[in-house]
């Protein structure tokens, strides 16, 4: 751990993309407290629709003379929130699958990386949009449908590194002293193959973080009057282009918050895959 | 060759009858009832009844299954609940709008992405190099409806120059459907105002799909420059005195863009995603806003048939990727 | 008469992330025309950097420092990258690298790369465009005839996977001939192949000098190599040359403890399996003495303080050592 802390901290872009990982998440945690009117998250005040960023709004307001800058920080929660839930869904379907797939062989395993490539083979944002779409528009059905597109790249990960450890000089020694399957599986397998594992996720939330704000664009997301930044952009399209400042600081967020999980990612990624490192 | 590209298409078969199964389950395995989806809300229970008997959905799985199976075989793909009209005929209407904004996407992504990706390899961490590898990230990580929007703002409500939406000014007629790709029916038309219209139309569309594939092929083309700059062979075609340039924009390049060139066929996915929205905002008449009317509108039927076609060209475009890695580097083509 | 290549007092470092580095450290060589000299050293003592020195193509942070590289009169120092790259590397200096599966470019047909390098390189015998195409290709299919590669038409057309290792060697010969130089450098030509290859590409490049009129300057770690193939030698360590002279008077009476310590341990006159105690000095830090000195048998309290100087053996090799000065 601290090693891989240590060449972090030598990759400059990665720390800038640790960094704003890091102030997004206090942002979500400590959202109502640092928000200058935690109250418009709901509350409507129409006689200050639409104005220009100023010192009281720095953002602007919106279409309801809600603060914007307020909505996007309380926003970053619910961004986050759907992010780490869909990320570990898919982990928790995707992982198990691969291990079992690259373990055991056979005609699961066959069975399991057929799916796999199903799943795969249809773009992530058609797929949830269908699932969402017959599961009924909510948060909650957004949220499963892209759980339920995500988990094949785990899947896929977990199954190249399992195929490769378990084919590998240790794990026949470990056979070989009469180690259990659990045990070689769980305690020699899965921590070797963990890395690629976080280091997907990690691109993973940042991903997600895009496509569930062009759900909540396309209203199969977010429902008003969340201040989600996807549905602010959507509404914001009726009142371009008088009100720019409307559509363009929610993108901002969007934009900042996931470049720092790519980030974040490509410098954990430098660090575990020694083929990239070596190119750097 | 002929067995490598047979070889390539027996392998996407089972990912293909996975597809079928997948949108047959989507349709008829999700909780909520289709017969009582289709009715509506005030429909009677016979009503109900009558829809089930009519599209066999009182019949047993299997036999369902079949049925699909028959109708897909046949391209008969229902009916669009929204536009009345069969979802084949919608979309055989639709395709070539898509296929050439698609299109052009790509060819600026791989037109601009490799040269910047060669340069940002060998200027290999100087500020060249990071101002691209910055540019790339911002290139992934920015939502593509919202730059969309942002263009619109700047290109076409503030500086008025280019048109907002659309693929064609309402004022001028259009020519006559020979290809569908209107592009090109403008110039077999010989109308060269309308191309210039519908090139006009097509530049804010294309700059934003390109990006994120512009981004991604960046990032690859670099790092496999960085890759191959390591092998032997480059400092014995330096000793042999190769011209610089030839070295690295044919033997170096070459090299390099075997991973590029995987990319592109994963791209494609992104590339169909990305037009759905995409076009959405350019009110783009593709089969991206088409699966946009048809998810607002519940319509399940195109829905499905999108799916399908979408995982069919994903399918058929990684089969033509793996011909061209083929044809790329000899040593793949003898292995299989 | 004046030698092809005559290398003087030669230093190189690179900058490192650690710091300075320095690889060559007074190297000093000479070609006679018509020769073979074998360059022998353990790994890490600079003989691939002293190849890049003399192609002019050192790697990224890396600078001569000092030193003269001679080739036919001409100081190449002096020359500008475009002039080695236009007037220099395959017309004048063919190259035949260590390992023939990785020198050549994976992706494009042998053809097309030796051509490449002709299309050039090659001397300019007045014709143009596809003549001028025939006739290299018609000189190198008698080149791999000479080469003994079966069916050289065929070859040209393959990709460099399709060959064996012996015959991808034969290929890269081949090339380094392909433009009539007078100097060919071979970096461990051998070393990727097995014994009998071995001795067969051995044997083809001992009658190619004398056939083609060039001098063949022979890298390699490998004694054997050398008393089967070289005219004269030159023993390089830790970025120093420490014995130079001819095959015959350093192979009967090595004079450097150096030399001595590589002869025995060479299989076939192996005295002991032990190898030389201690490594090679480091590049970023290096004694001030004798750079062998801390790993010598024969050390002497002078060894330690002063850098040796050269001396001459009474088989008349040039040695640095304090032993004969």
């Amino acid at each position: 751990m601290i090693p891989i802390l240590r060449k972090l901290g030598r990759d400059l872009p990665a720390m800038l993309g640790l960094g704003i990982v890091l102030v997004v998440l206090v942002i979500a945690i400590l959202g109502p407290l640092l928000a200058p009117y935690p109250e418009d998250a709901a509350a409507a005040h129409l006689l200050r629709r639409l104005k220009p960023p100023s010192a009281a709004f720095p953002f602007g307001t919106d279409n309801l003379g809600r603060d914007i800058f307020s909505r996007v920080i309380l926003g970053a929660r619910g961004a986050l929130s759907i992010a780490l839930t869909v990320v570990s869904t898919a982990m928790a379907i995707g992982v198990p699958l691969g291990l079992i797939a690259g373990y055991r062989g056979g005609w699961l395993s066959e069975t399991i990386m057929r799916v796999t490539d199903v799943v795969l083979a249809i773009p992530q944002l058609v797929l949830a949009l269908a699932l969402a779409q017959l599961m009924s528009p909510s948060i909650e059905s957004a949220m499963l449908a892209l759980s339920l597109t995500y988990w094949p790249f785990f899947t896929r990960i977990v199954y190249a590194e399992t195929r490769r450890l378990s084919a590998s000089l240790f794990v026949d020694a470990l056979r070989g002293i009469g180690a259990s399957t659990p045990r070689i599986v769980f305690l020699h397998i899965l921590p070797n193959a963990i890395s690629p594992v976080i280091v997907r996720a990690t691109i993973g939330l940042g991903f997600t973080i895009l496509v569930a704000a062009v759900l909540g664009f396309l209203g199969m997301g977010a429902t008003p009057p969340a201040p989600d930044w996807g549905l602010a952009i959507a509404e914001s399209r009726t009142y371009l282009p008088r009100a720019w400042w409307y559509a363009t600081f929610p993108g901002l967020a969007i934009l900042i918050t996931v470049m720092g999980f790519n980030l974040l990612g490509d410098g954990l990624r430098d660090i575990v895959d020694p083929r990239l490192r070596r190119s750097r | 060759m002929l067995r490598f590209v047979l070889r390539r298409v027996a392998l996407v078969l089972p990912s293909l009858a996975g597809l079928l199964v997948v949108t047959f389950l989507l349709i008829h395995a999700v909780p909520s009832d289709p017969a009582v989806a289709m009715a509506g809300d005030a429909a009677t229970p016979e009503q109900i009844e009558r829809l089930r008997k009519q599209y066999g959905l009182d019949r047993p799985i299997w036999e369902q299954f079949a049925v699909y199976l028959g109708k897909v075989a046949t391209l008969d793909l229902g009916e669009s609940a929204f536009t009345r009209r069969p979802v084949a005929r919608d979309i055989v209407q639709r395709l070539p709008a898509t296929l050439e904004l698609t299109f052009c996407a790509l060819a600026l992504s791989v037109f601009i992405g490799v040269p910047l990706g060669v340069m940002a390899g060998l200027k290999h961490n100087t500020w060249p190099d990071y101002l691209l590898r910055v540019f790339s990230v911002l290139g992934i990580a920015v939502a593509a409806f919202w730059f969309a929007i942002m263009l619109q703002l700047l290109f076409s409500m503030q500086l008025g120059w280019l048109p907002l939406r659309g693929e064609l000014d309402v004022s001028i007629a259009r020519p006559t459907r020979v290809t569908g790709f209107l592009l090109l029916d403008c110039l077999i038309a010989g109308r060269l105002d309308a191309f210039a219209d519908a090139a006009r139309h097509l530049v804010l569309p294309a700059v934003t799909l390109s990006l994120g594939g512009l981004a991604t092929i960046v990032r690859f083309t670099r790092a496999g420059v960085l890759d191959t700059l390591q092998h032997d062979f480059v400092f014995y075609e330096r000793a042999m005195g190769y011209r610089r340039l030839r070295l690295i924009w044919i033997y170096v390049l070459r090299n390099s863009v075997t991973a590029t060139v995987t990319q592109i066929g994963l791209l494609f996915g992104g590339l169909i995603a990305g037009g759905v929205v995409v076009e959405a905002i350019f009110d783009w008449p593709g089969i991206g806003s088409y699966t946009v009317q048809a998810i607002l509108t519940g319509d399940r039927q195109v829905m499905l048939a999108v799916t399908l076609l979408v995982g069919t060209v994903y399918a058929g475009v990684n089969i033509l990727v793996d011909v061209v890695h083929g044809l790329l580097d000899p040593r793949l083509m003898e292995r299989t | 008469m004046m030698p092809v290549l005559s290398v003087r007092g030669l230093k190189v470092s690179i900058h490192t992330d650690d710091g300075l580095a320095s690889i060559l450290d007074d190297v000093g060589l000479e070609l006679e025309r018509g020769r073979i000299l074998g360059v022998v050293g353990e790994s890490g003592c600079g003989k691939s950097t002293l190849i890049r020195a003399v192609m002019g193509i050192l790697p990224k942070g890396a600078s001569v420092d000092g030193g003269e590289i001679w080739f036919e009169g001409e100081n190449l120092l002096a020359f500008s990258e475009a002039e080695l790259n236009t007037g220099v590397r395959s017309s004048r200096i063919g190259f035949i690298p260590q390992d023939p599966l990785l020198a050549l470019n994976p992706v494009f047909k042998v053809g097309t790369q030796l051509l490449e390098v002709m299309r050039w390189h090659a001397p300019d015998d007045g014709s143009r465009g596809n003549a001028r195409r025939a006739r290299h290709v018609a000189r190198l299919v008698s080149l791999l005839r000479r080469m003994q590669v079966p069916d050289p038409e065929q070859a040209l057309e393959s990709y460099p996977h399709q060959f064996s290792g012996g015959q991808r060697q034969r290929l890269l010969i081949a090339a380094a001939l392909a433009c009539a130089p007078g100097l060919v450098i071979a970096d461990e030509p051998t070393t990727a192949l097995d014994v009998t290859t071995q001795h067969q590409i051995l044997l083809l490049l001992r009658e190619l000098v004398a056939e083609f009129g060039i001098s063949l300057l022979f890298v390699t770690h490998d004694f054997g190599v050398v008393a089967e193939l070289c005219d004269d030698l030159c023993v390089i360590y830790a970025g120093q040359t420490v014995e130079t002279g001819t095959v015959r008077s350093i192979l009967d009476a090595p004079a450097h403890p150096y030399t001595r310590a590589l002869l025995a341990c060479h299989p076939d006159r192996a005295t002991s399996f032990l190898g030389i105690p201690g490594t090679v000095p480091s590049p970023f830090a290096r004694p001030s003495g004798c750079l062998f000195a801390p790993r010598c048998l024969d050390v002497r309290p002078l060894c330690l303080s002063a850098r040796p100087p050269q001396g001459r053996s009474s088989s008349g090799a040039e040695v640095r050592c304090v032993q004969y000065a």
